[in-house]
């Protein structure tokens, strides 16, 4: 009892020390789970290498990192949050208000989304607006004129008599990921974009042409994997027929078992998606808190860890886990930024 | 016998034994059915083990690689100062590929350069780094050392990857092949138990990544909560069941702790977020927070268990005590505690099993995040066993799924073991 009872003092004792004099030695870095995968490889190298602790990276997603970032200044907060996207106007004004008043913005370098299926089946070639027609929720009526139905498509082949005539059975992110906001800006809006009528909507009514564009299919063709990509890619393997989206790291790492889908003629590899040639790829980010540097030790020096060349650069570790680079003259720009902690205006 | 066609029978025994095959039948067939249960169960527990631990055995070992590693002067140590700054900032990945070209010293192209520094771990520039640096005489020498190989040579030489694929569709290339195979015919490459496992925190590089880090979390956390919620749930629980009037108060009190046993467990994470993280202002990822929640979550549970077994102790035992004179704490603790005690020891394994087993309240206090470095208190940032778990099974590198089989390993050891200790204990009490 006496063991117990001492341990027991001593966690009150520490739960009342640590509630005054609450400090952190460690870079505390939340955010996306894309960004996940490139950021800790880089934590870690940073944590090897230097004298400072390894930061601590939680997986918070895009959404959810910015809200952690945005709360306020100070030791409780997180001084980096990673994105698969860019901060949006409205984050940007919450940060604001919290007092985030400073903020730097980096681009890492660009990930391609791709649509895989298994490599016991063929090789799909896509165009976006055959996605578009196989996923959203309502889509132009076959039949012509300028109304939307909802989505009647039930094979590939109805979609486009090329395709093979099996069930459109895609597995994806749910809503909350930011692979998923990404896949419907960059793959169904992209094939919206495509009916005329659609497109010219967009002047007039943004926020209907919005939910035609981004609203996915509800009727169990579009299947919400949860976050693990993993999982997709095994179930892609027991299941020839269906197709999944996920990453390209995902892609690169399993090429073994499932193959991209070709989109609009170009397949998910490296090169195209580094010149911009495959179109359902995104630039990822990460923003620091400008506050916090100097006062948590080790964020400057993970800033100029991350943006150099041998990380981020052509041939820097992080391509080989799957992170396209970016062109040297926009590397060169992102990581004078970073060197000066140069404010996000917005 | 004569009898037995009339329509009833006489007597109480022919009605019995009319009826008996009939039982007898119903019996066995209950006890078939009951026998069948277990088997069933029985079953799908060896399949989850089979599979967990064929997938998770080779984990224990990793492919290392022999390299001689020349530490030259002239690269890490210009100067000759053995100035520690100097030291930590040397290129020893350098190091290791220049040695790499040494061994194969016909790869020129640049391509080609590339693929054969993919044969050894980022890893083995960590080892040199640390070799050096607490002993800065090796400069110089020339040392025989292994080094762990890539998590794909790991791979390829345990047999994960099929040689007989096309090029393009594994990760390891024809010609990588053909090195590791040269290697392995010189006695360069060896299979070893994998202490990096036992020892060392998260990594994103597999051959890196050990389990350590998840498990001393998993015992903090799982310290502190049994600290509070096995002395606060059994008070409760003893002042509840003797000394507490049965009222109004007593009986709204009793159907909340049933109530919150039977809370999600994302709640109490919920909950914790919002008391010590943003009310207290704890930091977040802490084992102590983890402890505290956790607590919260086992604390009805404890509570419950512990109450049935102060209700098992037979009122004789009370009478008894407090007719020979002892007060009713004495009663309590001298005679009832005892014999209860081995119940809400029972219940005190149920409540900790499940907190070892929790994930969802901890991904809302941080803890669900990438941790390298050791915890060494209860203050450093973890995380949990299961929540290691859950990170390397969402890892895309293939290595990571059998680190997690293994880590699905040391998880149920350690509850196995948790849960031993406590039959232990409990069968001391019950010797009483």
């Amino acid at each position: 009892m006496i063991n117990k009872r001492t341990v027991l003092a001593a966690t009150l004792a520490v739960v009342a020390t640590s509630a005054t004099a609450a400090s952190r030695d460690y870079v505390s870095i939340v955010g996306s789970s894309t960004v996940y995968p490139f950021a800790t490889v880089v934590a870690e190298q940073f944590g090897k290498t230097t004298q400072f602790k390894t930061p601590k990276i939680e997986s918070t997603g895009s959404g959810g990192g910015l809200k952690l970032f945005c709360a306020g200044v100070g030791v409780e907060h997180p001084d980096i949050t990673n994105a698969s996207r860019r901060i949006k106007k409205s984050e940007y004004e919450k940060c604001r208000k919290n007092g985030v008043n400073q903020i730097v913005e980096v681009k890492i370098g660009y990930d391609g989304i791709a649509i895989a299926n298994s490599k016991k089946s063929v090789r799909f070639e896509l165009t976006r607006k055959e996605i578009f027609l196989a996923l959203a929720k309502q889509v132009p009526d076959p039949k012509g004129g300028e109304k939307l139905v909802e989505n009647p498509y039930k094979t590939w082949k109805d979609v486009n008599s090329n395709l093979p005539a099996t069930k459109i059975e895609v597995l994806g992110p749910p809503p909350t990921s930011g692979t998923r906001d990404a896949f419907a800006e960059l793959a169904l809006e992209g094939g919206c974009k495509k009916v005329g009528w659609i497109k010219a909507m967009k002047k007039k009514d943004k926020k209907a042409y919005k939910r035609i564009c981004h609203t996915v299919r509800e009727d169990g063709a579009y299947i919400e994997a949860g976050e693990n990509d993993n999982l997709i890619v095994q179930k892609l393997e027991a299941n020839p027929n269906a197709l999944g989206i996920f990453g390209f790291s995902f892609l690169d790492q399993n090429s073994d078992k499932v193959q991209g889908a070709l989109i609009d003629g170009v397949a998910p590899e490296f090169e195209a998606i580094a010149e911009g040639k495959y179109p359902v790829s995104r630039p990822l980010f990460f923003y620091v808190k400008k506050a916090h540097v100097g006062k948590i030790p080790g964020i400057a020096e993970y800033l100029a860890e991350f943006s150099s060349d041998k990380t981020w650069g052509d041939e820097g570790y992080l391509t080989d886990k799957g992170l396209i680079p970016m062109p040297s003259a926009e590397r060169k720009v992102f990581a004078a930024n970073a060197k000066e902690l140069k404010n996000l205006e917005m | 016998m004569n009898n037995s066609t009339s329509s009833r029978p006489r007597s109480t025994v022919e009605r019995v034994n009319a009826n008996l095959t009939k039982r007898y039948a119903k019996e066995r067939r209950f006890k078939r059915m009951g026998l069948g249960a277990i088997i069933i169960s029985l079953m799908f527990l060896v399949l989850l083990f089979g599979s967990i631990i064929s997938n998770g055995y080779g984990a224990f070992w990793q492919t290392y690689v022999q390299l001689e590693i020349h530490f030259e002067p002239e690269d890490l140590d210009p100067q000759g100062s053995r100035n520690p700054e100097v030291l930590s900032a040397a290129d020893y990945g350098g190091l290791v590929k220049s040695t790499l070209r040494d061994m194969f010293p016909k790869v020129k192209k640049r391509k080609e350069k590339r693929k054969l520094y993919d044969l050894v771990s980022s890893g083995a520039a960590f080892q040199l780094r640390e070799m050096v640096m607490s002993n800065p005489d090796l400069i110089g020498s020339t040392v025989q050392l292994w080094v762990p190989a890539d998590d794909d040579v790991d791979m390829l030489i345990k047999g994960h990857i099929d040689r007989h694929k096309p090029e393009s569709d594994r990760r390891v290339k024809d010609q990588q092949i053909a090195w590791v195979d040269a290697l392995q015919r010189e006695g360069k490459i060896e299979k070893r138990f994998n202490t990096t496992f036992f020892t060392a925190g998260d990594s994103r590089e597999p051959e890196l990544a050990g389990i350590h880090g998840a498990l001393m979390g998993s015992v903090f956390t799982l310290l502190i909560t049994l600290a509070l919620s096995f002395p606060m749930g059994v008070a409760a629980a003893i002042y509840l069941e003797e000394f507490a009037p049965t009222n109004r108060f007593t009986d709204f009190i009793e159907v909340n702790i049933n109530n919150l046993a039977a809370v999600p467990s994302i709640v109490f994470g919920l909950l914790g977020l919002a008391v010590f993280i943003n009310f207290f202002g704890l930091p977040r990822s802490i084992p102590l927070v983890g402890g505290l929640v956790l607590t919260l979550m086992t604390l009805p549970t404890i509570i419950i268990a512990s109450r049935a077994a102060l209700k098992s102790v037979p009122p004789s035992i009370r009478e008894a005590a407090l007719g020979i004179g002892a007060s009713r704490m004495q009663t309590v603790f001298h005679h009832v505690l005892p014999q209860a005690l081995p119940g809400m020891l029972t219940g005190a394994i149920i409540g900790m099993a499940q907190a070892l087993g929790e994930t969802a309240p901890l991904l809302m206090i941080g803890m669900v995040a990438f941790i390298v470095d050791v915890p060494a208190n209860m203050m450093d940032p973890a995380t949990a066993l299961p929540v290691q778990i859950y990170l390397w099974a969402d890892s895309p590198e293939r290595a990571f799924m059998e680190r997690t089989s293994a880590a699905i390993m040391v998880l149920l050891a350690f509850l196995i073991s948790m849960n031993m200790l406590a039959v232990l204990l409990r069968k001391k009490f019950e010797k009483r």
